[in-house]
């Protein structure tokens, strides 16, 4: 008869240990980059934090060696990411109502949700290509070609699958007993979609918008063919129809030069970008935590 | 005798004419023929997979929700039929209303509960008052009436539930509904349920879902047996039909088919 008590030569037991210890290493090895990156930055970008930073506009690379700020650019990435905004929200939050409570399942239906997901796997510079052809090399906005607002349709498209997948995987989470409760007492589809439906699933679309937003932000590749760079502070409305800054392309500009004064600036926008989509991240987190909460009171 | 008589005389609010109800090419139930009469509790039984549930939903058009369902015959309301082109089966909802197996409360206040159906059917009337009165009649309103901002879920499941009867009384239904509604609830819970509608029974035609044959005896005044039996062709699909419909009493202490009599023994089921 085997002992009842737990024996450390056994193979099982040996294997099960070293199977463990094999799973944790390579847990960190998986995260290791991520705190690498991100520490590489902040002890880099973290030095280069001035209150210039975030007023000037960053001088011409080669003229003298201050760099001056990186204003415009923060100011374009928020007011592009705006612009995303605007348009995948309502587009990508109507497409996820109508795939998971209108459709029923038809070809139709199917036809959208394999489109979101093969959108969802288009790299960003084609969508950037592809709003160049569209609107910039057509100068269809009243003639202007590189403009922030190109950029933010650019934008959009990578933000829409994102938005209409968490809509459509947040709403079909809510059960339907609520649907059938709301439905049950005479109110129509469109109350129970805006009313019950919508409501309980806010948590899930709220941070599949946000998650969006954060990696919209982040984008390089379709933003230098559709809001190219600018140097020059935003002043008013008409700056969308221009060329407009924004972090990622200024990163991307200022990290090839061979200047040490523009490089550093590249650093510091690089710190910014990664600790504002690393708060977006956090934020989204607390929003689902204090949704989840007021549901359950 | 007396009360027979008394039967007769109620009027005929919902009747099935000729009702068969297929999910796709798969038949539940067919051929049913039933009239429910208005201020009665009737209570339909039967063993699982007979279609009482199917039936039950039919008669508020809840099956639209379900892709693939669709039914011949035709479901008498008002002198109207609800399966008609032209109804809007919204409306038919508003005027038959229906609670669900599970209790299902809207994730808000107790009070904003039962407002919501009230508000959408455009109640212009006393809030407070149809709050407090919908509660009454359900029988909930002393364990709510403290804390009516409190969530709906804060209830316990049998209070849950009569918040969901209490919500579905608010918006006046000539008929309610109601799918094996004690089913996830205990017996105590049951018995409070069950007293709530026999004090409905005043004002509301009452159809319920049952498979507690102690429950359909104890509340309702007719009774339906469905049974199901197998496909002629023999490959094992099951249909449901109308096996039995009396009043209850008849049903349970002298039922014409030898079904019934199985059934209500408890010899399968």
């Amino acid at each position: 008869m085997n002992s009842l008590y737990y024996q450390k030569k056994l193979s099982r037991n040996v294997g099960d240990k070293f199977f463990t210890f094999l799973s944790l290493f390579f847990a960190l090895i998986a995260i290791l980059p991520l705190i690498y990156v991100v520490t590489y930055i902040f002890i880099k970008g973290g030095a280069q934090i001035n209150s210039d930073l975030f007023t000037l506009e960053p001088n011409p690379p080669g003229d003298d060696l201050d760099a001056g700020g990186i204003n415009p650019a923060l100011i374009g990435t928020l007011v592009i990411t705006t612009i995303a905004s605007i348009i995948s929200i309502p587009v990508g939050v109507g497409g996820g109502i109508y795939l998971a409570e209108y459709s029923k399942g038809g070809p139709f239906s199917k036809f959208v949700r394999f489109g979101v997901n093969v959108l969802a796997g288009v790299p960003s510079i084609i969508a950037g290509v592809f709003i160049y052809a569209l609107i910039v090399s057509t100068k269809i906005l009243f003639g202007s070609m590189y403009s922030g607002l190109a950029g933010g349709m650019a934008l959009s498209i990578l933000m829409l699958p994102t938005v209409i997948k968490t809509t459509d995987e947040g709403l079909k989470l809510v059960p339907n007993e609520l649907r059938y409760a709301s439905l049950g007492i005479g109110a129509s589809m469109y109350t129970t979609i805006l009313k019950i439906t919508l409501p309980t699933a806010f948590r899930s679309i709220a941070t599949g918008i946000v998650l969006g937003i954060a990696r919209a932000a982040g984008e390089t590749a379709p933003l230098i063919f559709t809001a190219l760079f600018s140097y020059y502070y935003i002043t008013g409305f008409g700056d969308l129809f221009y060329e407009m800054g924004s972090l990622a392309v200024l990163i991307y500009n200022f990290a090839l030069e061979p200047y040490d004064a523009q490089n550093k600036l590249a650093w510091a926008a690089s710190f910014i970008l990664v600790l504002s989509i690393l708060i977006v991240n956090i934020f989204s987190r607390i929003l689902a935590a204090f949704t989840e909460k007021t549901k359950r009171v | 005798m007396i009360k027979n008589t008394k039967n007769l005389q109620k009027k005929n609010i919902l009747s099935l004419e000729d009702v068969s109800i297929s999910y796709g090419t798969f038949e539940a139930v067919k051929n049913v023929f039933l009239n429910f009469k208005a201020g009665d509790i009737t209570s339909l039984i039967g063993p699982s997979g007979c279609g009482k549930s199917t039936v039950l939903r039919a008669l508020n058009r809840m099956n639209d929700l379900i892709p693939n369902c669709s039914l011949k015959g035709t479901v008498l309301f008002d002198g109207t039929n609800i399966y008609d082109k032209r109804v809007d089966p919204v409306e038919v909802r508003r005027r038959i209303g229906m609670v669900f197996q599970q209790p299902n409360p809207f994730p808000k206040s107790i009070y904003e509960n039962i407002a919501f159906g009230a508000r959408i059917n455009g109640f212009t009337g006393d809030m407070d008052q149809l709050v407090e009165s919908s509660l009454r009649k359900a029988a909930v309103w002393s364990e709510c009436k403290d804390k009516l901002n409190d969530s709906g879920y804060s209830l316990s499941g049998g209070q849950q539930q009569r918040l969901c009867i209490a919500r579905t009384i608010a918006i006046e239904p000539e008929i309610i509904l109601m799918d094996e509604p004690c089913s996830a609830l205990d017996p105590i819970s049951t018995l409070k349920i069950e007293e709530t509608m026999h004090e409905l029974k005043k004002n509301y035609t009452i159809i319920i879902v049952t498979h507690n044959m102690q429950q359909a005896l104890r509340v309702s005044d007719m009774t339906a047996f469905f049974n199901a039996i197998e496909y002629e062709d023999g490959d094992g699909g099951k249909v449901g039909y109308l096996a039995e419909f009396n009043s209850t009493k008849k049903i349970f202490n002298s039922p014409k088919e030898k079904t019934t009599q199985e059934y209500i023994s408890g010899k399968f089921g």
